[in-house]
């Protein structure tokens, strides 16, 4: 597989070394039918080392989920062999059924169909509390 | 749709339209007693809290409106499975108004999120509970004729106590508010809550001693210390007296100062203090009803010309 031939698709650059696994699974990239490529631990002058990410198909990205997991990650969109567009992500506002609650007194530990909301309370450091019981979120 | 899940979903400006009509309500009980003619207030009550469930349904009462709905898990239909949005969607098929306990936090969002009616928070867990709030600054406004410029000693378990987190919240937001914190050092407040209090810019001073303190207060804010916060007996024995409020303590207290607590009171006031010109812990109640019988009204008239929400 030549992985560096993506005619239309998404490279995500600058994931930090060892993160990307992670985003795969968060963007259920092992559900697409079309080339993947996860590289792990490339040579960056910026970061020493870097994850990358190539998918072969222009698809949706959850960007909040991604903004959530890793700000600093680059968005490529490749139009006809060209970068077409680079997104910087932002820290999203609002966050949906990306993570739980851990609060055990929290109502979304007894009522399944509840969606997992998280708001940003807070820029810097960048907070996130459950949309109910305002609990904050730590990794 | 406008509800009330937070105390903080209320501005001040609402706040003070609220206790206006709350004075009005107590100067001319009969003007009201027409006003929710018709209407119905369901109180979803998941969990028991007899106080708060009788409030508001006396509340409602006093505006002409009727009442249903459930006091206990059991004898909802949660105890047969059904969802919050569920029960939500069917209540309010039947009723105006919604106030609701529930023991998780939280839930109450989910019920406003299902809700074409307005619901109120009564309580989600050690979480919100902005009627319990409301009531505290009806009292200190009637008692003292204002929300500014004053010297609040909160005193007891200030770690755990959902009542204090949110009357500090709420009293933070008035000019010239100082607060006097009195706590063990295993229940002091949490940063969270004295951040908040320092980025509004208000004073705040905490202390050990009831006694040192008691020469500057306007409002003394009484809460429990519970044997089970502590992690072994002789600390909860070798300090529970230093916040118990009794009668000796309140030699030196200015004349106008009154002593509030959200009851129900175990041992944390001496009973001897009930008969003493301080003691407010028994008008709160009663306060509570008239500022419920406002928020009833102004939710139910809500979005009209004039209305307050
Ligand atoms: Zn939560």
């Amino acid at each position: 597989m030549n992985i560096d031939s993506i005619h239309n698709g998404i490279v995500l650059d600058h994931i930090q070394a060892g993160r990307g696994i992670q985003i795969y699974q968060a963007l259920h990239l092992d559900e697409l039918d079309c080339v993947v490529a996860l590289i792990k631990n490339v040579k960056s002058a910026k970061m020493g080392r870097k994850d990358l990410i190539k998918v072969d198909e222009m698809i949706g990205l959850d960007l909040a989920a991604l903004g959530f997991i890793d700000p600093n990650i680059t968005i490529n969109l490749i139009i006809d062999g060209q970068v077409a567009q680079k997104k910087p992500l932002n820290l999203p506002r609002e966050l949906v059924n990306v993570m739980k609650c851990k609060n055990p007194r929290c109502i979304t530990t007894i009522e399944q169909e509840v969606e997992q909301i998280f708001r940003l309370t807070q820029e810097d450091p960048p907070l996130y509390r459950c949309a109910y019981c305002e609990t904050a979120f730590r990794n | 749709m406008r509800h009330v899940i937070s105390p903080q979903d209320l501005s001040v400006t609402e706040i003070e339209r609220l206790l206006m009509l709350g004075d009005d309500i107590i100067a001319r009980p009969e003007a009201y007693a027409e006003s929710a003619r018709h209407r119905k207030l369901a109180t979803l009550f998941y969990e028991p809290s007899t106080r708060t469930r009788l409030s508001f349904e006396a509340a409602m009462l006093d505006l002409g409106g009727h009442v249903l709905g459930f006091s206990s898990q059991e004898a909802s239909s949660a105890a047969k499975g059904e969802s919050v949005a569920d029960t939500i969607r069917m209540v309010q098929c039947y009723a105006d108004l919604i106030a609701m306990r529930h023991p998780k936090e939280g839930a109450p969002v989910v019920a406003a999120r299902h809700a074409k009616v307005p619901v109120i928070n009564a309580g989600d867990g050690g979480h919100n509970h902005p009627t319990q709030t409301l009531t505290d600054l009806m009292t200190i406004h009637r008692e003292l004729g204002s929300l500014e410029g004053l010297t609040i000693g909160f005193c007891g378990d200030l770690k755990f106590g959902r009542t204090v987190h949110s009357l500090i919240a709420a009293m933070r937001r008035y000019p010239g508010t100082r607060f006097i914190l009195v706590s063990p050092t295993e229940l002091r407040a949490p940063d969270y809550v004295l951040d908040g209090i320092r980025a509004s810019g208000c004073v705040c001073e905490e202390s050990r001693s009831m006694e040192a303190v008691m020469p500057d207060l306007d409002v003394l804010y009484m809460t429990r210390v519970q044997r089970e916060r502590f992690f072994n007996e002789a600390d909860y024995v070798r300090l529970k007296d230093s916040f118990i409020l009794d009668v000796p303590k309140l030699l030196h207290a200015r004349p106008g100062m009154i002593v509030m607590h959200p009851l129900p009171r175990v041992n944390e006031i001496s009973v001897k203090v009930d008969d003493n010109p301080h003691a407010r812990y028994f008008e709160q109640a009663r306060y509570g009803k008239y500022i419920r019988m406002a928020l009833i009204l102004a939710l139910l008239e809500q979005g009209k010309e004039g209305a307050i929400l």
